[in-house]
């Protein structure tokens, strides 16, 4: 009697302190959700800056009081569209051809290689990106110097591979045998199988992936920082345009800032946030109507 | 993180200190030979340029003399020279130097030197550029090399980020105050523009002259090297002195305490930590 009590004891003892873990991280999003909305919208309530101007301005110049962010989201959508055009089709086929295809030793040889493109650091890339992408965009572009749209893009579709490579494979090797087996019997070929069973089988883990694969892209900060140029003003028309992002806009300049500049580099992330807000609903949505079909 | 640890060892050592020497006295020794604790209050404002050198030079002042109460307002160097002639501040700063009917009762003192390299890739033919020159290319209204010598090729402008204290002594030095184009590059950090600079043959940056190495070219203002000899003789165009400033009559222990602090080799280090160039 008295073994089982204790036993009931150490049970809860122990489920609590799971609960206080699982805690931490439920604060520590409600902390940094408040810490940044309180900040962010504090100029527009107090009227210290108008939303509107904010919204749709096209020049970043705080010493002159001009706060506009509307060419940064430009070129923030931009980037992202443009590394996921890029990166998706490559971390498709990776998955694909690590599932479907390789043998047992390349495959393992591929998934390391990418696992491996996950763990480095991202100011890494940046320097990549800095000392070999930005020279030779420099070489093809009309323009003066390397920094650019193209540049960013083609940096950030390395970095979302290792996302979107990992969940699209773990989902089409969940794809089961049978499907492919009954694809073969009915005569298809294996690449015929891959585009018209298995892939179509595992299409909502792969959405997930490259759903994951936008946020990285339009969080991504340090290694963007680095290649993309940050102008105080402009709309990019072409690849070759330089940018300035949401994220680098704020990590350029929360050093120095102080005051209306410093809230509104706060409602800078707030705009972020939303962003990444809607992408997060996005995939619960799609996780959920996996689970229901 | 570890500068904080930094203060609470230092504050440790000198509590440690008073309390052995509280111990002395009382054991009979009645006379305290030790120089007396400095306590007070210090308020000094002025410039925005050097608010991190005296901020920092202030915190590492508080926390050798726990007693001292230290505050510095990033006003600018006008009101710093005014608020040390009318003894609102105990002591006032400015990064430019002063004009001859503010300097009145004052007594200056040269803490620190700023100076900026104008940058250009290796490859670059340009030696020398004026002032003006370099206004115009930083406002758009010169975009060739070859408009100022060099060869026939766009010029790319690189800048930093808003709110760098090099970016806004280059634009107050030289004159583009808030008229930058609009597509210069921006970069953060005075490794980042040389790095830039470095890499693109085009390129024109400015970073602080201790940062310039053998990557970038600096060239010749108005014809004179950039160094910090030329600094220190006042002779680069480019480059603005530190100065602190008080009224004799009114200046109290305290601050003078500070300010031989911010002299001391400890206080030219912090100087040197924060971008500026040790006197």
């Amino acid at each position: 009697m008295q073994a089982i009590k204790r036993k009931k004891q150490k049970e809860t003892i122990i489920e609590g302190f799971f609960l206080i873990c699982a805690f931490v991280a439920v604060i520590s999003v409600l902390a940094i959700t408040v810490f940044v909305f309180y900040n962010g919208l504090k100029p527009f309530v107090s009227n210290s800056y108008p939303l509107w101007d904010f919204l749709t301005g096209v020049e970043w110049r705080p010493g002159s009081n001009m706060y506009g962010i509307f060419y940064m989201i430009v070129g923030s959508i931009f980037a992202t569209f443009g590394a996921i055009l890029i990166g998706v089709p490559v971390a498709i086929l990776t998955a694909v051809y690590i599932s479907e295809m390789a043998g047992s030793r390349v495959g393992k040889m591929i998934r390391f290689a990418v696992e491996l493109l996950a763990g480095i650091p991202s100011v890494l890339y940046g320097v990549f990106g800095l000392g070999i992408i930005v020279p030779y965009v420099l070489k093809i572009s009309p323009m003066a110097q390397g920094e650019s749209l193209l540049a960013t893009i083609m940096v950030l579709a390395i970095m979302i591979l290792p996302t979107v490579v990992s969940i699209s494979e773990t989902s089409i090797s969940a794809v089961p045998k049978e499907y492919r087996e009954g694809s073969y019997a009915l005569g298809a070929s294996k690449i015929q199988t891959i585009f018209k069973v298995v892939l179509p089988a595992g299409r909502s883990g792969i959405m997930t992936g490259v759903i994951l694969g936008i946020g990285r892209a339009i969080g991504e900060t340090m290694a963007v920082m680095l290649v993309c140029g940050n102008p105080i003003a402009g709309i990019p028309t072409s690849l070759f345009d330089q940018i300035r992002p949401l994220t680098t806009n704020i990590a350029l300049e929360m050093g120095y800032a102080s005051g209306v500049h410093q809230e509104l580099l706060y409602s800078t992330g707030v705009v972020l946030f939303i962003f990444i807000m809607i992408i997060n609903l996005a995939v619960n949505k799609l996780v959920k109507a996996k689970v229901g079909s | 993180m570890s500068k904080s640890l930094k203060k609470v060892l230092v504050s440790l050592l000198v509590g440690a200190t008073v309390l052995t020497l509280a111990g002395c006295g009382s054991s009979g020794t009645t006379t305290s030979t030790s120089k007396e604790a400095i306590s007070g209050e210090i308020n000094g404002g002025g410039s925005t340029s050097v608010q991190k050198i005296i901020d920092a030079a202030g915190s590492e002042f508080t926390a050798l003399n726990p007693e001292a109460k230290f505050t510095y307002s990033g006003t600018g160097s006008s009101d710093g020279i005014k608020g040390a002639t009318a003894g609102t501040y105990s002591f006032g700063c400015a990064s430019r130097e002063l004009k001859t009917e503010e300097k009145g009762s004052l007594t200056e003192l040269i803490f620190a030197y700023d100076g900026i390299a104008i940058v250009v890739n290796p490859a670059n033919t340009v030696t020398n550029l004026t002032k003006e020159q370099i206004g115009k290319i930083y406002m758009g209204e010169i975009t060739n090399w070859s408009e100022v010598g060099g060869a026939d090729a766009p010029i790319v402008v690189v800048s930093r980020e808003d709110g760098s204290g090099t970016r806004s002594a280059v634009e107050e030095l030289v004159g583009f105050a808030e008229k930058l184009k609009a597509d210069a590059t921006i970069k953060e950090g005075n490794g980042n523009v040389q790095t830039t600079v470095a890499g693109n043959a085009n390129a024109v940056g400015y970073v602080s002259l201790t940062f310039v190495d053998k990557t970038v070219k600096a060239v010749d203002v108005n014809s004179v090297k950039a160094s910090v000899d030329n600094v220190k003789n006042k002779s680069y165009a480019i480059s603005r002195p530190f100065l602190a400033m008080y009224d004799k009559s009114k200046v109290d222990d305290a601050t003078l305490a500070f300010l031989d602090f911010l002299m001391s080799t400890e206080g030219q280090a912090i100087v040197e930590e924060h971008g500026g160039i040790a006197v």
